[in-house]
């Protein structure tokens, strides 16, 4: 589990986060959404420990994040898998040796075992026959898979998804969602979702953290998000008039659909 | 880390951070094998890879310096054999380390400063950070090693490529028969020049390198800034590499 406690963060003059308090509970796909500029991606930095919060705290299963000294941050860096937006492989490196690094890195397995590691995680994510290629032979979605089998080859206890959609088309979007929530509840491990892409959100919304300029203006799950009378939250899932009037001709269908 | 590269300041900011960065490039590795893996893959493409400008430029080098010298001694009382002497003096105390160090400047610094510039753009030393890794140690470390040991090698063999080229270019001009030439590069011998070399070339390689590293490591946004940041890094260490020169001359040969 992990909560984060009133963050801020400023840079310069500029408050980007507002006080964000939260819990994401662990086997569960939390998602933050929120428009471009809202403050997702700090938050997320924040999280991870790309940034440090200007105030507030962040715990990681009770554990002071903030507070810690770099050598107990790296033991609970260990613990997490992230993937990033534009997959992040490393250019030199084949897939194998993509996925394999962390293994390489952190673990004394013997290498037959580290490749049947590696193997048994690029199955999970369907990519089969591609160890030796690099990562400008992939597709978007193939990437977006070497970077998911990256994250989990180590077993975290947490997995972070920044953008895990974009650049990606709808249907290739939904076999990453799908992957995403399948390892979520497999592997039981707190997700963290940063996304704007409302297929995902209606799809894999256990926990939905919704920011608005700096603030968190609203939490609950997929259910509660269609009911809700938030405006601005409104605003953001039905942004144009015809899902506003799709939303209202089809409100009790949806509503019912989403509670099964 | 990722403030830190955001972060913008005076010359006093750059140097406490340039400073910190290299101290954390001695901090202990978590896995000695991948560093030493990394190292080998960086001697290959600093040493190996550099080898056929270094050899070509200080080729020219020498030969440039043979005539040059022989032009100006050809109306003197000064025997011809001393262009040998000269071009072998001045090769190995200035112009193999220090030209071939300021060539490296723009091959390998702008290399290195664009290296990590775009892992950073694309967040792949995010990804590092995120699983653990000491960034600066496992990315700079290696490059840093590989610069100290390979450049005085390069250097070395700039010297003797440089003295060679004087010899050929002395004769084939007329200037200076292979003989007298010969003879005037072993007319003396200063193991100390040699001593000088080798610590400028260790000092220069290093210099270069942290301060192409810092460029790349610590820059951020768009394409453009990798372009502005690989051109620092050219810069810097080319002003940075000469302003070492000047204090290891006066240091070494007072």
């Amino acid at each position: 589990m992990i909560e984060v406690k009133d963050v801020r963060k400023k840079f310069g003059t500029q408050e980007v986060l507002k006080g964000i308090s939260a819990v994401f509970e662990s086997g569960k796909n939390n998602l933050i959404i929120g428009k471009s500029g809202s403050g997702k991606t700090v938050l997320l930095k924040c999280i991870v420990g790309l940034l440090t919060p200007t105030d507030g705290s962040i715990f990681y299963d009770g554990k002071d994040y903030v507070a810690m000294n770099i050598n107990a941050k790296n033991e609970v860096r260990r613990e997490l898998g992230m993937l990033f937006q534009g997959g992040a492989l490393f250019d030199s490196l084949t897939v194998e040796e993509n996925v394999r690094f962390p293994l390489d890195m952190f673990t004394h397995m013997p290498l037959s075992e580290k490749k049947d590691r590696v193997n048994e995680v690029l199955k999970r994510v369907n990519l089969v026959n591609t160890n030796h290629k690099f990562p400008s032979q992939l597709s978007g979605g193939m990437q977006k898979r070497t970077g998911i089998a990256r994250a989990i080859v180590m077993n975290p206890k947490y997995l972070f998804c920044d953008e895990p959609n974009s650049g990606l088309d709808p249907q290739t979007s939904i076999v990453i969602d799908e992957l995403i929530m399948e390892i979520t509840e497999e592997y039981q491990i707190t997700t963290i979702t940063n996304t704007h892409d409302m297929n995902s959100v209606i799809a894999n919304g256990d926990k939905i953290i919704f920011l608005h300029e700096g603030n968190k203006h609203w939490e609950g799950d997929k259910v509660s998000l269609f009911e809700s009378d938030n405006k601005e939250l409104i605003d953001f899932i039905f942004a144009s008039e015809f899902l506003k009037e799709a939303r209202d001709a089809r409100h009790d269908k949806i509503l019912a659909k989403l509670k099964k | 880390m990722a403030e830190y590269v955001h972060a913008s300041g005076g010359p006093l900011f750059h140097i406490g951070r340039y400073i910190l960065m290299v101290k954390r490039c001695f901090s202990k590795p978590e896995r000695a094998a991948m560093y030493w893996k990394e190292t080998l893959v960086q001697m290959s493409n600093i040493g190996v890879g550099s080898l056929v400008i270094i050899l070509l430029i200080s080729f020219f080098i020498g030969a440039v310096s043979a005539v040059q010298f022989a032009y100006n001694l050809s109306s003197s009382m000064v025997p011809m054999e001393y262009v040998g002497l000269i071009v072998k003096e001045s090769m190995i105390l200035e112009l193999a380390p220090t030209v071939s160090c300021l060539i490296l400047c723009g091959k390998i610094g702008s290399n290195l400063a664009s290296e990590l510039g775009t892992m950073r753009l694309t967040e792949q030393i995010d990804a590092l950070e995120i699983m653990g890794v000491n960034t600066i140690s496992y990315l700079i470390g290696p490059k840093l090693f590989a610069a100290v040991t390979m450049i005085p090698l390069l250097v070395i063999i700039a010297a003797c490529t440089g003295i060679y080229g004087g010899m050929l270019a002395g004769s084939f001009s007329g200037y200076v028969s292979s003989t007298d030439y010969v003879s005037g590069v072993l007319m003396s011998f200063v193991p100390y020049n040699i001593k000088v070399m080798m610590i400028k070339s260790v000092v220069f390689g290093f210099v270069l390198t942290s301060i192409s590293c810092y460029q790349g490591f610590y820059s951020h946004g768009s394409a453009i800034e990798i372009g502005k940041a690989s051109t620092r890094a050219v810069v810097l260490s080319c002003i940075m590499v000469l302003f070492a020169d000047l204090i290891l001359t006066w240091l070494l040969l007072k």
